[in-house]
C-alpha cells in the first residue's frame, strides 16, 4: 500500500511538470510579456518606458528560458521560467498585480471558502444519495416519473438563476438572511447558510438523477435477487446491500472532489461577496491579474491530482477485494 | 435594396455541420441498426416534443446566420458603398424589433417609461410615454386594456390557423382523419407529439407577433433594446457554442481515444499523459487562462477583422476551440476504454488474421461500434455547453461583450435586481429562453442515449 502511493505519488510529477509547462507557454509564449504589458496598460496611449517599468515590477524583464548574460547556474534560474514557473513547486508563487504575497493570500482565503464548500458538499451528498435512494424504491411509479422529470427540469435551470432567485426570494422578499457578506466566528453562520442551501438546491437534480441509474444498475444483480429471496424486506436491501455495492462507483465521482473543496466556488463566492479562493480567481481574472490566475491553475491541478490518489485509496476501504500493489 | 452577402467564419462553419448531419442522416437511413434505433427515439412522445422545440430554435438560430450588409445611398456613379453594421435575415424580420428602441427601461407592455423625467420645461417630474409602445393609443389610453384583449385574442386565432392549415396539410397528405391522427392513431406517437407541441409554440409565436406590433412584449433594457429581440438573437449564440465546440472537440477525442486503445504502447501512454494533464487543470480555470490570452491576442491585432462583427465571431470561434481542447479528455477516455474491450472481440481478431492493415481496422471495424458512444456524448453536452457559456460569460471570459448571449444577458440584467422597483423582465426573459433550449436538450438527449445504448435496452 505504501510502495503504491509512493508510486502514485512519483507519477504525479511529470504531470505537474506538464501543468507547468502548459501554463507557461500559454501565459508567456503564445504572448509575450510585452503583449500582456500593452494590453494592461491600454493599447493607445503606451510608451516603451511604461511597459519596461510594468515588466520590471513583476519580474517580466528577464529572458524566457535561457538567461545568455549572466554567469554560471543563473543563466537557467534568472530567467521567467525559473522565476515564475519553477518556484511554484516549493510554494513560492510570488506576488499579485496588489504587491500581496499570493501564497499568503491562499493561505487566509481557505477558511471562507471550505466553510461555505464543506457543508455543500456533504449535505448535498447526503440529500442527492437519499432522494435517488428513495425513487429507487419506488421505481416505475408515478412518483419515481416524476422524480426524474423534476431532476432533468432542476438540471436544466443555470446555476445562476438559483442563486439571484434565492438571493432575491429569502433575502429581499423574506428578510431572512443578509443578501451578502461574510464575517469570521459563529456570527457566519447567518451568511453561510443561503449559499450553502443554494448550492445543495442547484446540484441536487444532477446529482439525483446520476445516483438513480447507479443504483438502478446495482439492482438487477443477483445479490440483490438472493437478498429478496431469503426474504429481506425491501428497505433493507436497498440500505443495506444496494447502498454498499453502489459504493465504488460512488466514490469515483465524489472523492476526487473533495480536495478541489479548496478552491470554493467561483459563482456562490462572487455573488455572496464571500472571502474565499474563489472570488479571488474571479477578481484576478476580470482584473487581469496574470500571476494569480497561473498560481490557481497550478494549486488547482495539484489539488485534482490528490484527489485521485485519494480515491484509489477510498477503493481499498470500502471494498476489501481491492488491493493496491 | 441590393446588399452584401457576408460570410462569418461561424455561419459557414455552421452551415457545413448542417449538411454533414443532413448527409449522416441519410447514410442512416440505409442503415438498418441505426434505422431501428432512431425509430425507437421516434416513438417516445416526450423525445419528439423536445425535438420540435428544438428544431424552433435551430431555424431561428440558422435565421440568424445569414449574414449580409446593407447598401449604403450613394450618388450617382460613385462606387457602391456597404454599412459597417452586418445584419442577419433575423434582424430584416424583426425589423421593428430592432429600430423602434425606447430611451431606457420600460416593463412589459408598458405605455411608459420606467423611471421619472422633467417632462417638457416645466419643473415637474413624471413618467414619459414611451415613442413606440402603445404609441397607437389616444392620449388618455382609454382603451389599453381592451388594445391589449383584442392583440391576445387576434394572435391566438392567428396561431390557430396556422396550426388548423399545417395539421391540415398534413393530414391531406397522408389522407388520415384529424381527430384520428391526434388521437395517435396510424402516424403513431410521433406525429401526436410534434403536433400537439406546435400548437402552443404557435399560440406563444401569434401573440407575440400580435402585441410586438404595438408594445414591447418583454420590455426594454436599460439603452431601451426590445428585450424579445435580444432573445432571439441569444439563441443564435446558443447553439454555435453547443455545436461548435463538440465539432471541434470530437475529432481530438475518436482519434487519440482510439489510437491509444487501439495501438497501446508508448502511444497509449502518450495520449494517457496528455489527457491526464490536461483534465486535471480545473476546468474554468484553463479556459479562463486560454481565453485571457486570447483577448491579447485580439487586442494587439485589431487590424486582422474589417467589421467588429468580425472580432465579435472570431471570439466566438476562438471560444468554442478553447472549450472544445479543454474538453475532449472526458470523451477520449471512455473511447479508449471501449476499444481496449473491442479489440479483444473475435471480428477484430479475425480481421487481424486476414492481415487487414492497422488504420482499415480502426476506421472500419472500431470505429463504426464506437459511433453510439461519440453520439450519445455529443447529445449529452450540447446542454452543458449552453449552461457553461452563460457561466463563462458572467465570470467575464464568455463571448465578446458586444455578442448578445444568454450569458450577457443574465450578466447586465442581474445588476438591475437591486433597482427599486425591480428591473426583471429581462432576467426573466433570457431565464425562460434559456430553460426551453436546455430542458428540450436534455430530454431528447436522454431518448438518444436510450436508444442507443445497448445497456439500457430493456
Amino acid at each position: 500500500m505504501l510502495a503504491y502511493i509512493v508510486r502514485r505519488l512519483l507519477y504525479a510529477i511529470p504531470i505537474l511538470i506538464g501543468v507547468n509547462l502548459l501554463t507557461f507557454a500559454l501565459f508567456f509564449v503564445v504572448n509575450t510579456p510585452d503583449d500582456m504589458a500593452r494590453m494592461q496598460l491600454g493599447v493607445k496611449r503606451v510608451t516603451p518606458e511604461a511597459i519596461q517599468k510594468w515588466k520590471a515590477d513583476r519580474g517580466y524583464d528577464r529572458p524566457l528560458l535561457w538567461n545568455s548574460a549572466a554567469v554560471g547556474s543563473a543563466t537557467l534560474t534568472d530567467t521567467i521560467f525559473f522565476a515564475k514557473s519553477v518556484r511554484m513547486f516549493a510554494g513560492d508563487f510570488g506576488r499579485a498585480d496588489d504587491g500581496r504575497d499570493i501564497a499568503r493570500e491562499i493561505g487566509s482565503r481557505m477558511g471562507p471558502s471550505l466553510a461555505i464548500a464543506v457543508p455543500t458538499f456533504v449535505l448535498g451528498l447526503f440529500a442527492a444519495i437519499s432522494f435517488a435512494l428513495l425513487l429507487v424504491f419506488f421505481r416505475a411509479t408515478a412518483l419515481d416519473f416524476t422524480g426524474v422529470v423534476l431532476c432533468v427540469a432542476l438540471m436544466s435551470v443555470s446555476g445562476l438563476f438559483y442563486i439571484i432567485g434565492g438571493q432575491w426570494l429569502v433575502s429581499k422578499v423574506w428578510h431572512l438572511v443578509p443578501i451578502s457578506g461574510y464575517s469570521g466566528g459563529l456570527d457566519a453562520a447567518k451568511f453561510l447558510v443561503l449559499p450553502v442551501v443554494i448550492g445543495v438546491f442547484g446540484g441536487i437534480g444532477g446529482s439525483t438523477r446520476w445516483y438513480r441509474t447507479i443504483f438502478l444498475e446495482e439492482i438487477t444483480r443477483d445479490y440483490v435477487r438472493t437478498a429478496r429471496a431469503k426474504g429481506l424486506p425491501e428497505r433493507i436491501v436497498l440500505f443495506r446491500h444496494v447502498l454498499r455495492n453502489a459504493l465504488i462507483p460512488i466514490l469515483t465521482g465524489v472523492v476526487v472532489v473533495i480536495p478541489t473543496l479548496f478552491m470554493g466556488s467561483l459563482l456562490t463566492e462572487s455573488f455572496f461577496g464571500v472571502p474565499g479562493l474563489g472570488s479571488y480567481t474571479i477578481d484576478a481574472i476580470n482584473a487581469q491579474d496574470f500571476a494569480v490566475v497561473r498560481s490557481m491553475v497550478f494549486i488547482g491541478s495539484v489539488l485534482y491530482i490528490a484527489g485521485l490518489l485519494l480515491t484509489d485509496i477510498s477503493y481499498t476501504v470500502a471494498d476489501p477485494r481491492v488491493r493496491l500493489q | 435594396m441590393s446588399v452584401q452577402v457576408v460570410f462569418l467564419w461561424s455561419d459557414v462553419l455552421l452551415f457545413v455541420l448542417i449538411a454533414a448531419i443532413v448527409a449522416l442522416a441519410l447514410w442512416a437511413r440505409r442503415q438498418d441498426a441505426l434505422r431501428a434505433a432512431w425509430a425507437r427515439v421516434a416513438r417516445d412522445g416526450m423525445a419528439m416534443a423536445a425535438a420540435t422545440v428544438l428544431g424552433v430554435f435551430v431555424l431561428v438560430g440558422l435565421l440568424d446566420s445569414l449574414h449580409y450588409r446593407p447598401r449604403l445611398d450613394a450618388r450617382p456613379g460613385e462606387p457602391a458603398r456597404y454599412a459597417v453594421e452586418v445584419n442577419s435575415a433575423l434582424d430584416a424580420l424583426l425589423v421593428d424589433l430592432r429600430q423602434r428602441a425606447e430611451k431606457t427601461y420600460s416593463a412589459p407592455l408598458a405605455t411608459h417609461l420606467y423611471a421619472k423625467e422633467a417632462i417638457g420645461d416645466s419643473a415637474q417630474r413624471d413618467f414619459p410615454r414611451l415613442k413606440h409602445g402603445g404609441s397607437h393609443l389616444g392620449a388618455d389610453f382609454s382603451g389599453y386594456e381592451f388594445d391589449i384583449a383584442i392583440r391576445v385574442s387576434r394572435g391566438c386565432a392567428g396561431g390557430l390557423v396556422a396550426w388548423l392549415l399545417l395539421v391540415a396539410l398534413w393530414c391531406r397528405r397522408r389522407e388520415a382523419g384529424i381527430v384520428a391522427m391526434l388521437r395517435g392513431e396510424g402516424g403513431g406517437a410521433a406525429v401526436r407529439a410534434v403536433s400537439l407541441t406546435l400548437l402552443p409554440i404557435l399560440l406563444l409565436a401569434g401573440m407575440a407577433i400580435s402585441l410586438g406590433g404595438g408594445y414591447h412584449v418583454f420590455g426594454t433594457d436599460k439603452v431601451g433594446q426590445d428585450v424579445l429581440y435580444l432573445s432571439l438573437k441569444s439563441i443564435r449564440t446558443g447553439l454555435l457554442i453547443g455545436t461548435l465546440t463538440t465539432l471541434v472537440m470530437l475529432p481530438l477525442a475518436v482519434l487519440l481515444g482510439i489510437l491509444a486503445g487501439y495501438v497501446g504502447g508508448w502511444v497509449d501512454d502518450l495520449i494517457q499523459y496528455l489527457y491526464t494533464t490536461l483534465s486535471s487543470i480545473p476546468g474554468v480555470l484553463l479556459i479562463a487562462a486560454a481565453v485571457l490570452m486570447m483577448q491579447v491576442v485580439i487586442d494587439t491585432h485589431p487590424d486582422w477583422f474589417a467589421t467588429s462583427a468580425e472580432r465579435a465571431d472570431a471570439r466566438l470561434l476562438a471560444l468554442c476551440l478553447i472549450l472544445g481542447v479543454t474538453s475532449w479528455t472526458g470523451v477520449a477516455r471512455l473511447l479508449r476504454g471501449e476499444t481496449l474491450k473491442l479489440r479483444e472481440l473475435e471480428f477484430v481478431q479475425a480481421a487481424q488474421a486476414f492481415g487487414v492493415g492497422r488504420l482499415a481496422i480502426m476506421g472500419r471495424h472500431i470505429l463504426p461500434n464506437l459511433m453510439h458512444i461519440v453520439l450519445i456524448s455529443l447529445v449529452m453536452d450540447f446542454s452543458g455547453l449552453v449552461l457553461a457559456e452563460a457561466v463563462l460569460s458572467y465570470v467575464g471570459v464568455g463571448v465578446d461583450p458586444t455578442t448578445i448571449s444568454f450569458g450577457t444577458m443574465i450578466n447586465t440584467a442581474r445588476m438591475e435586481l437591486a433597482r427599486e422597483p425591480m428591473v426583471w423582465w429581462s432576467l426573466a426573459a433570457a431565464f425562460g429562453f434559456m430553460f426551453a433550449l436546455v430542458l428540450a436538450a436534455n430530454l431528447f438527449a436522454d431518448a438518444v442515449r436510450d436508444a442507443f445504448d445497448p445497456r439500457s435496452s430493456t
